[in-house]
């Protein structure tokens, strides 16, 4: 029995309905893409919960490192510039 | 969830009283904590323990159930019967997902259950003798369940947390499943209504052990309160449990098998008597009437299931290296 293998890690993304992105709801193992489809489709969609699934090999995701959040993400902090509410405009233009 | 790289990995953060304070004021700022996020180890080890606790009830719940799929008495009882066991398989593995994102792996702890060394709800070492358990496990064990599960929805662990959600929306159809159970049976003839009351006389107090030990005795919830993994105590969600069910076992015209039981004007609440926590003890440590029953279908399915897993695994391997070589004719 060679059982020293895991099976593959999966996530799974949903759509909910048209007119939203895909939205990650989960994980899964399964041996191969239509194996992680049809067990995606058992275990997240029992209720009409989507219209499409996506599944993607865990080990296929980059993501960005938690420690590495400052460096990543301080630089858009100070750039208070990049909203509307910076700019002033005289109160009787009304809506903008 | 992002899980595998962590599998394994040493969980060696430098616990400075500095690294420390700074997590309980993440804590208490109610931010969730993310999968790669640093965090004490105990606070980890914690949570692995916790939901794969959770995880391995949801999965050896479907037992005492599934052993009434075939009898079910009606076509509209059995398929809802199936429904239910679904969710409570699909339960286990949003739980067992949650789990892996914490660094332990799927394998390892299906091995610790089958091996017998996990623990999972002791109700579940029951036997289903009638029809009638099947309507008080959904009406009294899901109830509990319920109790216990909504609070977790707000739990510090994002993953655990949004894992509940989705449980505690699908959970009220197995309680409003088993309550219809109890009332037709109550409302039928006079040996379906005993049937009824028989199951509720058996189940009603390993119900209320499910919330664990009174909160003097409870090992791990001060830790767990201040880590907002707990946000009530053990006896605090059994009396909301037993407020909520009286009135419920009234309404079926069923008595609780407790003389103690009382209302209490001037607390609010129902007053309820000694739960008998040497049998809970006795359940917990593996001498409930089914505990090695259970565990022993666990592995025949696990053992059983070897050569599936292994051909599926060949196959994918297959086709991969197939897909790699394009043939020289193309």
């Amino acid at each position: 029995m060679n059982d020293t293998q895991e099976i593959p890690l999966w996530e799974v993304f949903i759509r909910p309905r048209n007119g939203l992105s895909h939205r990650h709801c989960g994980s899964l193992h399964a041996a191969d893409s239509e194996m992680a489809l049809q067990a995606a489709r058992d275990v997240y969609t029992r209720r009409g919960e989507g219209l499409s699934v996506w599944v993607i090999p865990s080990a296929q995701i980059v993501a960005s490192d938690p420690q590495d959040r400052d460096q990543m993400f301080d630089p858009s902090d100070d750039k208070i510039y990049r909203h509307p509410s910076f700019y002033d405009i005289p109160d009787d233009v009304g809506h903008m | 969830m992002y899980s595998q790289g962590l599998i394994g990995a040493g969980s060696d953060n430098t616990e400075t009283p500095e690294f420390l304070t700074a997590f309980q004021a993440r804590i208490d700022a109610d931010e969730k904590i993310e999968p790669n996020d640093p965090m004490p180890a105990a606070y980890r080890k914690t949570l692995i323990r916790q939901i794969g606790q959770h995880a391995h009830s949801e999965i050896v719940g479907m037992l005492p159930e599934s052993n009434w799929i075939t009898r079910a008495p009606t076509l509209r009882r059995k398929v809802a019967l199936l429904a239910k066991v679904q969710d409570e398989g699909g339960h286990g593995l949003y739980l067992y997902s949650a789990a892996e994102t914490l660094g332990v792996s799927r394998k390892e702890m299906t091995e610790e259950l089958i091996s017998g060394r996990a623990k999972y709800s002791s109700i579940f070492n029951y036997p289903t003798q009638t029809w009638a358990d099947i309507g008080a496990i959904g009406w009294l064990v899901d109830g509990a369940a319920i109790m216990n599960q909504v609070p977790l929805c707000r739990c510090s662990y994002g993953p655990y947390a949004r894992a509940m959600i989705r449980v505690c929306k699908e959970e009220s159809f197995h309680q409003r499943q088993g309550y219809e159970i109890m009332f037709t049976l109550a409302e039928g003839s006079a040996a379906q209504k005993d049937m009824a009351q028989d199951a509720l006389n058996r189940w009603w107090w390993p119900s209320l052990m499910m919330f664990g030990p009174p909160d003097g005795d409870s090992l791990h919830s001060d830790q767990s309160t201040l880590w907002k993994i707990k946000r009530f105590s053990n006896d605090e969600l059994r009396q909301k449990f037993v407020d909520a069910t009286v009135p419920q076992a009234l309404r079926l015209g069923l008595t609780l098998p407790d003389e103690a039981l009382a209302w209490n004007e001037a607390e609010g609440r129902y007053d309820y008597g000694e739960i008998d926590w040497d049998e809970f003890w006795s359940v917990v440590k593996g001498h409930g009437p089914l505990n090695k029953d259970r565990v022993a279908v666990r592995k025949k399915a696990w053992d059983d299931g070897a050569w599936v897993r292994e051909a599926a695994l060949a196959y994918a391997r297959k086709r991969a290296a197939r897909a790699a070589t394009p043939l020289v004719a193309e």
